[in-house]
């Protein structure tokens, strides 16, 4: 009982209608890591919000060794010894560690006693930073360090992590995991947010499940097999009697060869990606969110830059041309029809001030010559869109802002495959959407498909990816872990791909 | 006992967002009036201060600006360059690049054109030649002054409201020193002579013909925000930059243009303004205006016609108070104390059209508002939470 550091019991959180967390019961011990393990919306990181102080539960109570407690801040937090270190840093880029790791502490500003105790910390733990070092002059995984020594300064027993290998080198995450032993050994509790298999095998003492929000099971890891994990996380396979009509001559349309991309802190979100998308096919990208879809997507449609790799598009003659180093301009100059669905709609998709007129002329305002614009065929095509895909707005000039998620959607939908482009990028097509706009979307998505369309579907539901996707493309940190065939793979043999790297088993 | 001591904190008064469907375009024109009535009504304390009856002195600023014929070309005079400033920040505003650097690229086209009267002014050159000559020179220079900003912004991110801010110092330092130095007439006076009269903007119905280019130029930006492509991809540049980009346009490129375009404007103002007005070129050729003009250009909400309405109330509070000072002695000062006054209001109102105050005892109401935010995040999370954030901020943009 007092090995136990935190206990939270039936918690609920609700954000309006959608509910995050509902019946979660946990228990955090000292000396010990847990690893929290779900997919993305699972609810994983708003639990842990609960805990430090930025959220709070709907129901449910929440015991600090024995007692009960209320967080409503993340000062409370700290009060009680809960310390989170987040998936993004909160640095002031310009002061030192030592600087940013007293920021907000009510004591004395001597700076040369808060050195030697940052150092004390490091060297107790196996931390490498220096704590006169400038934030901007740091590595993630040093910024990361500073994030960590922050809250161990504060005297917190209990230690959050959210995802923190995410952004770290494998070496790094050696290292990482040290330290966190390191910490066990002075008996801390230690929570670990993830959704890689191998890490939890790796370092976890007890692993905790979450699935779609509601608490599954805790197991631990010595007791249990990546298999038997997977499983908890996924679930069981739901039929949604989606339909997959059967394409007769696929030809390939889009070859991928080793591509790599390299954000701007120089990590690698695509690595040596190889693949083929075929016309009359739906190829399903399924892998946790931030595994490279996102970038997958914008480098082929030339949004993104490509460090090495190429991307062909094949003509109906056969004839290939290389996309990889054009813009999107150029890339439609050149005669291939691409239509992109981005993952973010108003953000990049659409214009969110605008009606649906000046959305659809996105696509199609540099036509013509002269210098006014054409406002004749999108408003034409507006009003097309408009009624048959049943948008619900009060005219075409309506803002799409104010228009509801699934509307919005069908609005972009309607215009990217409004040319019945030979290629269709949709990311999270159905992202937010009740069940009829979703199954809408769908039989928009195999009309394309039918009509010969090579259509690539990132999406997050692996139902929905195995019953609509005629292959099924597994990304893993940037890399392909597999290819599968849709009608045939199981929702465990995804699942166990999209927490291992590279394919091979965890 | 935590949950009674929550309650006790609510705050005396809050502010809440008001939520888009709840914007009445006729209680935002309600609010716009009143807040002009409660400047007059706050504006009347310093003036009673002076010992000046204010209704007498409103009056006197109404009559002082457009009494009589005098009055009347004088406040156009002082309209003109305003105008001309807040239509060129007008394109910039819309794709959110904040250039407040119309002051420097109004003295940059003023000086641009001033080299051109003093160089050719007393030449064989007929007057039109020397004028075109000096108009297009004014949008060339005007142009470049606003370029260099834009350059920095679209190739290094450089922030372009400290840039446009400093390239105004530069451009004011610049005509001082010819003020004093290469163009200075007599020694020591600090004053550029007089220019030729073949470099004058001849009048038409009593004021230089710089009203009719300026009217030209509301017309032209009308039709080139709502009915160019220029016009669009600004548009689309201004909601998301990410869009643009999907969209295929280039947006270093294109802000660069438009940080042009409105430079030359810009330019194009200082050439009136030395051409049609002043007749030389001193430090103080801009005079504020490329300031005012972003009060101008926001309280127009970037449109066209309606900024001739807004220069041309604030041409006559300032013209009027000019008049005030000379009748009744109240001290310039005084004025503008007054004009600030309401433009603080006009501009502070905005912020109770798109805000409402919330008092602690109104609980019913509160009730009411939170079940339409309810309703507000169903509608949100159908659409992830992503995107309906950048939906509220970019509220601002309207």
């Amino acid at each position: 009982m007092q090995n136990c550091a935190i206990e939270l019991k039936n918690i609920r959180k609700t954000f309006g209608p959608v509910v995050a967390n509902d019946g979660i019961n946990l228990q955090i011990n000292r000396g010990e890591i847990l690893c929290l393990l779900g997919e993305n919306g699972s609810g994983k990181t708003t639990l842990m919000n609960m805990l430090s102080g930025i959220y709070q539960p709907d129901g449910g109570e929440i015991y600090a060794d024995g007692r009960k407690v209320t967080i409503r801040s993340p000062h409370d937090a700290f009060k009680n010894g809960i310390g989170m270190i987040h998936q993004h840093y909160h640095l002031v880029d310009v002061f030192t560690a030592a600087q940013n790791i007293i920021l907000g502490l009510d004591e004395a500003m001597d700076i040369g006693r808060v050195n030697t105790r940052v150092k004390e910390i490091c060297d107790r733990y196996g931390f490498g930073i220096d704590p006169k070092m400038k934030v901007y002059d740091m590595s993630v995984s040093q910024k990361q360090t500073v994030e960590i020594v922050k809250v161990l300064y504060r005297g917190s027993e209990i230690l959050i992590l959210d995802e923190p290998t995410a952004v770290l080198t494998p070496q790094e995450t050696d290292k990482l995991f040290a330290v966190l032993r390191n910490m066990r050994r002075d008996n801390k509790a230690i929570v670990l947010i993830t959704h890689k298999l191998a890490e939890v095998m790796a370092v976890s003492d007890k692993v905790a499940i979450l699935r779609k929000g509601r608490y599954i099971a805790t197991v631990n890891t010595k007791e249990t097999s990546p298999g038997e994990l997977t499983d908890m996380m996924v679930g069981r396979a739901v039929t949604l009697n989606l339909d997959r009509p059967k394409y007769d001559n696929p030809e390939d349309k889009l070859v991928v060869e080793g591509l790599t991309v390299v954000d701007r802190e120089g990590i690698k979100k695509l690595n040596n990606v190889s693949f083929t998308a075929r016309t009359g096919e739906i190829l399903g990208v399924a892998g946790i969110a931030g595994s490279g879809q996102k970038e997958l997507l914008e480098s082929i449609s030339g949004l993104y830059p490509v460090k090495s790799g190429s991307i062909k598009f094949v003509n109906t003659d056969k004839t290939t041309v290389e996309l990889v180093g054009k813009t999107p301009t150029q890339i439609k100059e050149i005669g291939v029809g691409m239509g992109f669905v981005p993952e973010d709609r108003l953000g990049m998709g659409l214009v969110g001030s605008m009606g649906m007129t000046d959305n659809m002329m996105l696509r199609s305002w540099r036509e013509g010559r002269g210098l006014f614009f054409n406002r004749k065929k999108p408003q034409d095509l507006a009003d097309r869109v408009w009624k048959k895909l049943d948008v619900v707005t009060p005219s075409t000039e309506f803002p799409v802002r104010r228009m509801s998620g699934g509307n919005i959607q069908k609005v972009l939908v309607g215009r990217e495959i409004a040319s019945h482009p030979p290629v269709l990028l949709t990311a999270y097509a159905v992202r937010g959407l009740d069940i009829n706009t979703s199954y809408a979307i769908y039989n928009l998505l195999n009309d394309q498909k039918m009509g010969g369309s090579a259509v690539m579907y990132v999406g997050e539901e692996l139902d929905v990816l195995m019953e609509l996707c005629d292959r099924i493309l597994v990304l893993c940190d940037g890399q392909v872990s597999g290819i599968v065939d849709g009608r045939t793979a199981t929702k465990e043999e995804i699942g166990l791909l999209m927490t291992t790297v590279g394919g091979k088993e965890a | 006992m935590s949950d009674k001591a929550k309650k006790n904190k609510t705050p005396f008064i809050r502010l809440s967002k008001k939520s888009e469907s709840m914007l009445d375009p006729r209680k935002a024109v309600a609010i716009r009036i009143s807040s002009v009535v409660v400047a007059l009504i706050l504006g009347s304390i310093p003036i009673l201060l002076t010992g000046v009856n204010p209704v007498k002195a409103y009056g006197i600023i109404v009559q002082g600006s457009l009494g009589n014929k005098i009055y009347l070309q004088q406040t156009i005079k002082k309209m003109i360059p305003l105008l001309c400033c807040a239509l060129a920040i007008g394109p910039c505003f819309k794709m959110r690049f904040w250039n407040i650097g119309a002051e420097g690229q109004l003295t940059a086209g003023a000086i641009a054109c001033s080299a051109i009267a003093i160089w050719f002014g007393k030449s064989s050159m007929p007057s039109i030649l020397i004028l075109s000559l000096m108009f297009i020179f004014a949008i060339v220079a005007g142009g470049i002054w606003g370029f260099i900003p834009g350059y920095f912004k679209a190739k290094y991110n450089t922030n372009e409201t400290l840039f446009t801010l400093m390239m105004n110092y530069i451009a004011i330092g610049i005509a001082k020193w010819l003020q004093g130095g290469p163009w200075e007439g007599r020694k020591g006076t600090q004053i550029i002579p007089i220019f030729d009269r073949k470099t004058f903007l001849p009048n038409v119905l009593g004021v230089h013909c710089g009203w009719i280019i300026v009217l030209l130029i509301v017309i032209i930006m009308h039709y080139y925000m709502t009915r160019t492509k220029h016009g669009f991809e600004v548009a689309v540049i201004g909601d998301s930059e990410n869009t643009a980009r999907y969209a295929g346009m280039n947006v270093g490129w294109i802000m660069m243009r438009t940080m042009f375009l409105s430079g030359a404007i810009c330019g194009i103002a200082g050439f009136v303004v030395v051409a049609g007005a002043n007749h030389t070129l001193n430090d103080v050729v801009a005079d504020g205006n490329g300031f005012t003009a972003i009060t101008v250009s926001w309280l127009s909400q970037l449109n066209s016609y309606v900024m001739i309405l807004i220069s041309a109330l604030l041409a006559i509070i300032s013209k009027g108070s000019k008049t005030l000072n000379q009748r009744v002695g109240v001290p310039a000062s005084v004025a503008e104390i007054v004009s600030g006054i309401l433009l603080f209001c006009m501009l502070g109102c905005e912020f109770f059209i798109n805000y409402e105050i919330k008092f602690r005892w109104s609980r019913d109401k509160d009730a009411k508002k939170s079940a339409s935010t309810a309703e507000q995040a169903k509608n949100g999370s159908t659409d992830g939470n992503r995107s309906s954030i950048p939906a509220n901020t970019s509220k601002e943009a309207e």
